[in-house]
């Protein structure tokens, strides 16, 4: 490395094997406690659907266990290690007050069946959270049911599509702009409704020339990131939200980047119909190596019909409860209620801050990602120079003249002690590097960050091999990922 | 900051948010608490949510107990504040343990290659529905009756917009799906049939024999398992050709209903149509052994609105807490942990058939079970309130063909005495039901 980093040293950590090459016959990690009632014979109970064997299932100690999951924990990247800089994925810092409540026994056990009268406590934190959802989000009703974002988008459009149905005309597609996450398209195919694409203006916005010319009575909604993946607030969203309405359409806004909203503007007050919120991105729910999330989907009046069933409803005695007799109802998207738990999580979150400190929360939000802006700017090409909300786009054109491509850099960054960026996202900019520092982050950290992304932009220039062949301080180097879809081993065997 | 960007206030950042949207007031929302106060109101409110209470509730969210050290690890940050492992390098930890998932999921359901989560079991069940209509090119599906319920709705609700219509196989007196139902409601347009096993009903279904007749038409088999401890003594489900699990009951708390944790697992010559990440075994440029997430070109990141599924985010943390809890019983103590369940059930069971009726007798059945009373089920489980018991399910929602009926659930954690307490007030509510009739007899005499 020429120029060492201050971030990071290196470090001994241990090596450690599959769980399974541990595994010998006789070690135990459980205890049961004496059955209490007589022994049964399994056999004459069930027959031929008695199991004998459990196949290759592990036998180990519990310290065995503990070494196991802790040494392979050690070659995680994580928050709770440094910035983690990853455009629209929001990785803020998981408070660990919001772990406690959730674990509080009657919310931990709480059964989805018990009695309402018994679960006035769940009751009445589902109703808090949705209130406090509708009041951030400008809407006027949610539900909270969707497991993650993709999840919620899949709930929203179906509600679009009820909505229109309602009036006669489901409609045929949904309008999506080039800029937009994978998972819009990959929804939208699931309510069956066509996918047709929206080109960016030179702003880096939806182009409102092309909007207008591809608005008519077969669009559904147009589904639109705002701020979108470029980290651009669409300054011309009145406009949007009109041409879309003149034609009977409806506005989806995907919440991925709210976090550059709450407390400043609503998205209601800007003519969003329906949209999904991400808790495990804006509200500090752990994104825990890939979920869980919850997307609660928040929508207009004119769509309260269609929300998923159950809904939580005050009855006539004053006490909470479920109502399930709503015939217009575009169904269940998941049993029981939702990810409960992420939900505990994100009004303690809620709590914490207050109407203040979710303001603050925000603008430190975007603050932070205007100094990285400044300070790599330069150094690396800025293909929009639309101001910035909570993200700035950069491009790899000025590397790649030296053959470094934005997954290079990426990799080069793991050697300085930081998670990368996002790469290559949005499509619209070819070899992006998207950055999203959120408010977690100080300014200490930060220009630990610049320094280190200038420091290789400097190696671009006089020994590009280095940034090629990078990580070289990770304890695997890159892996073949060809080799592993072209015959996939998915599975741990034993040997025969 | 301010100053090294060249802004004068911190309102200059919003400036390209049009004025006329900002807002100019505080959000309506309570103000800021201390720790201290948001621990008391999370306190407060688990106070008057069943804390306390024993329960007697299954139905696709069990009761099992959570060895200690799954919270102790998947609180470590480095797996509880990592992001999905995209970039394989620093995210070994996270990918290794996916790959045992994976690998156990597969030992326990005897199939091939399963993914590293879904949302939960019923949307695992919808999604496995969906590929075998990819697979299959067939569109219609059929359905048993025992399938949960809310799984049957989940389903429904996936269904309505892709062109797949459903029908429904019913149960016979045993409980499990009828033979002859369904071999009438398979038609040469079906895709799949789905069941579930244990069914809705705690019953076992013959699902060699359903797979026979699913198999017979050129269908495919999906098989729903909502009961996970059930793989420890009872025989999976291998002739079906997809597997959609809810591992809740390794480890993961009830919750009021969620987060869970949905798997599917099925043979390897489907696995380029099966949702959901996956991870594989590769080597680095040294050769050396690591993990990557691989066949991408199924997902919406690549494929967009060609992809298997729009699913993104999964449940990783929550499959890890499977994967600690399968690691903590393994090969011996999953079965022994089932052998109590069923040691539980069949006491209960035999306890509460001396007073009510036993429902579906003519079928093995794992934890759960269910029984007919006289009285309505929620006036017997008021009683039980009173007890700080929660009494089994009253199925008249979902089932009101069958009366007067409540589904009972026993899990390692279900205390002989509590059986005891709740099979006395079932006898005392026949006892006071068969005394009022004889009055009324009495009188009318």
């Amino acid at each position: 490395m020429k120029h060492m980093t201050r971030k990071a040293t290196r470090h001994v950590n241990q090596n450690e094997g599959l769980i399974f090459e541990k595994s010998s016959a006789g070690k135990a990690a459980w205890k049961l406690p004496p059955l209490d009632v007589p022994e049964v014979d399994t056999a004459k109970l069930l027959g031929s659907s008695e199991r004998k064997d459990l196949g290759a299932m592990p036998e180990v100690s519990e310290i065995e266990i503990i070494r196991h999951f802790t040494r392979m924990s050690t070659w995680n990247y994580a928050i709770d290690l440094g910035m983690y800089p990853l455009g629209s994925c929001t990785m803020k810092y998981n408070p660990r007050v919001n772990e406690a409540v959730a674990r509080v026994e009657g919310i931990a056990n709480g059964h989805p069946y018990q009695p309402e009268k018994i679960s006035q406590g769940a009751l009445y934190i589902l109703k808090t959270l949705s209130e406090q959802l509708i009041e951030i989000t400008g809407m006027d009703a949610i539900t909270l049911q969707p497991a993650a974002g993709a999840h919620g988008e899949m709930t929203g459009l179906l509600m679009v599509r009820a909505y229109h149905q309602s009036k006669g005309n489901a409609r045929k597609k949904i309008l999506i702009p080039d800029s937009a996450h994978g998972t819009n398209p990959a929804t939208a195919a699931m309510v069956n409704y066509a996918v047709e694409n929206l080109k960016s203006d030179s702003r880096g916005m939806v182009d409102i020339a092309s909007l207008e010319a591809q608005m008519n009575e077969d669009v559904a909604a147009l589904m639109l990131t705002n701020p979108n993946t470029l980290g651009v607030f669409e300054q011309d969203i009145h406009k949007i939200a009109d041409i879309l309405h003149a034609k009977g359409g409806l506005l989806y806004m995907d919440g991925a980047n709210m976090n550059a909203l709450v407390g400043k503007v609503r998205p209601g007050d800007f003519g969003v119909d329906v949209m999904h919120l991400n808790l495990h991105k804006t509200f500090s729910t752990p994104h825990g190596g890939g979920g869980p999330g919850s997307g609660p989907v928040a929508i207009k009046k004119a769509l309260e019909p269609f929300l998923p069933t159950p809904v939580v409803t005050t009855k006539s005695d004053g006490t909470l409860g479920f109502d399930y007799d709503r015939p217009h109802s575009v169904g269940r998207v998941r049993a029981f209620y939702g990810n409960f738990g992420m939900f505990v999580r994100a009004l303690a979150y809620i709590q914490a801050n207050g109407p203040d400190g979710l303001r603050q929360t925000t603008e430190d939000a975007v603050l932070n990602a205007n100094y990285i802006r400044k300070g790599l700017e330069g150094t690396y090409d800025l293909p929009y120079s639309t101001p910035t909300m909570h993200e700035v786009v950069f491009s790899d054109r000025l590397q790649f003249k030296k053959g470094v491509r934005t997954m290079d850099i990426a990799k080069r960054l793991i050697d300085y002690g930081f998670h990368p960026y996002t790469t290559a996202f949005p499509l619209i900019v070819p070899g992006a590097l998207m950055i999203e520092p959120t408010e977690s982050e100080s300014k200490e950290e930060m220009d630990l960050f610049v320094e280190a992304m200038k420091s290789i932009a400097e190696e671009v220039e006089e020994d590009p091999q280095i940034v090629l062949d990078a990580p070289h301080s990770t304890r695997v180097s890159r892996l073949d990922e060809t080799a592993a879809a072209r015959k996939p081993v998915l599975r741990w065997k034993p040997a025969n | 900051m301010l100053k090294a960007i060249g802004l004068r206030s911190v309102d200059d950042l919003f400036a390209p948010i049009p004025a006329e949207y900002r807002l100019t007031r505080d959000l309506n929302i309570p103000r800021q608490m201390a720790e201290s106060e948001i621990v008391d109101f999370f306190r407060q409110r688990s106070r008057e949510n069943g804390d306390g209470y024993t329960s007697f509730l299954g139905a696709g969210a069990y009761f099992h107990y959570r060895p200690v050290i799954i919270d102790s690890l998947i609180s470590r940050g480095e797996f509880l504040t990592a992001y999905t492992p995209y970039q394989a390098e620093i995210s070994q930890g996270t990918l290794q343990s996916i790959f045992e998932f994976q690998t156990m999921i597969c030992e326990l359901t005897g199939m091939e290659v399963a993914n590293a989560s879904m949302y939960d079991g019923s949307t695992a069940a919808a999604e496995g529905v969906m590929m075998a209509v990819r697979l299959t090119g067939r569109r219609s599906v059929v359905v048993a009756r025992s399938l949960h319920p809310e799984y049957r709705e989940v389903l429904a609700t996936y269904a309505t917009h892709q062109g797949m219509p459903l029908s429904v196989a019913g149960f016979g007196d045993d409980g499990r799906v009828n033979l002859k139902d369904l071999e009438k409601a398979i038609t040469p347009e079906t895709a799949c049939v789905l069941v579930q096993s244990p069914n809705f009903f705690g019953t076992i279904e013959d699902v060699a024999a359903i797979a026979e007749i699913a198999h017979k038409h050129g269908a495919m088999l999906v098989v729903s398992i909502a009961e996970a401890v059930s793989l420890g003594i009872v025989e999976p489900p291998r002739a079906a050709d997809v597997i959609a699990m809810e591992a809740q009951s390794f480890g993961v708390p009830l919750g009021f209903g969620g987060p869970y944790c949905g798997v599917i697992a099925t043979r390897e010559k489907y696995v380029r149509q099966m949702p959901g990440r996956l991870v594989g075994q590769t080597t680095d440029k040294q050769g050396k052994r690591g993990f990557v997430l691989t066949l991408a070109t199924r997902e919406q990141h690549i494929r967009r609105e060609k992809a298997t599924s729009n699913i993104c985010t999964n449940q990783a943390l929550i499959a890890l807490m499977v994967n600690i809890f399968m690691t903590v019983y393994g090969k011996v103590g999953l079965k022994e942990l089932a052998k109590q369940n069923l040691a539980k059930t069949a006491y209960a069971a035999g306890h509460f058939a001396k007073h009510g009726k036993l429902l579906f007798g003519g079928a093995p059945r794992f934890n759960e079970f269910v029984v007919q009373t006289s009285e309505d089920p929620y006036a017997i489980n008021s009683r039980l309130l009173g007890h700080k018991m929660v009494g089994g399910l009253p199925l008249k929602k979902f089932y009101p063909e069958l009366g007067n009926v409540a589904l009972w659930c026993c899990t390692e954690m279900t205390t002989r005495s509590a059986i005891d307490t709740a099979v006395g007030l079932v006898a005392e509510s026949e006892r006071s039901v068969r005394s009022a009739k004889e009055e009324v007899e009495e009188v009318a005499r």
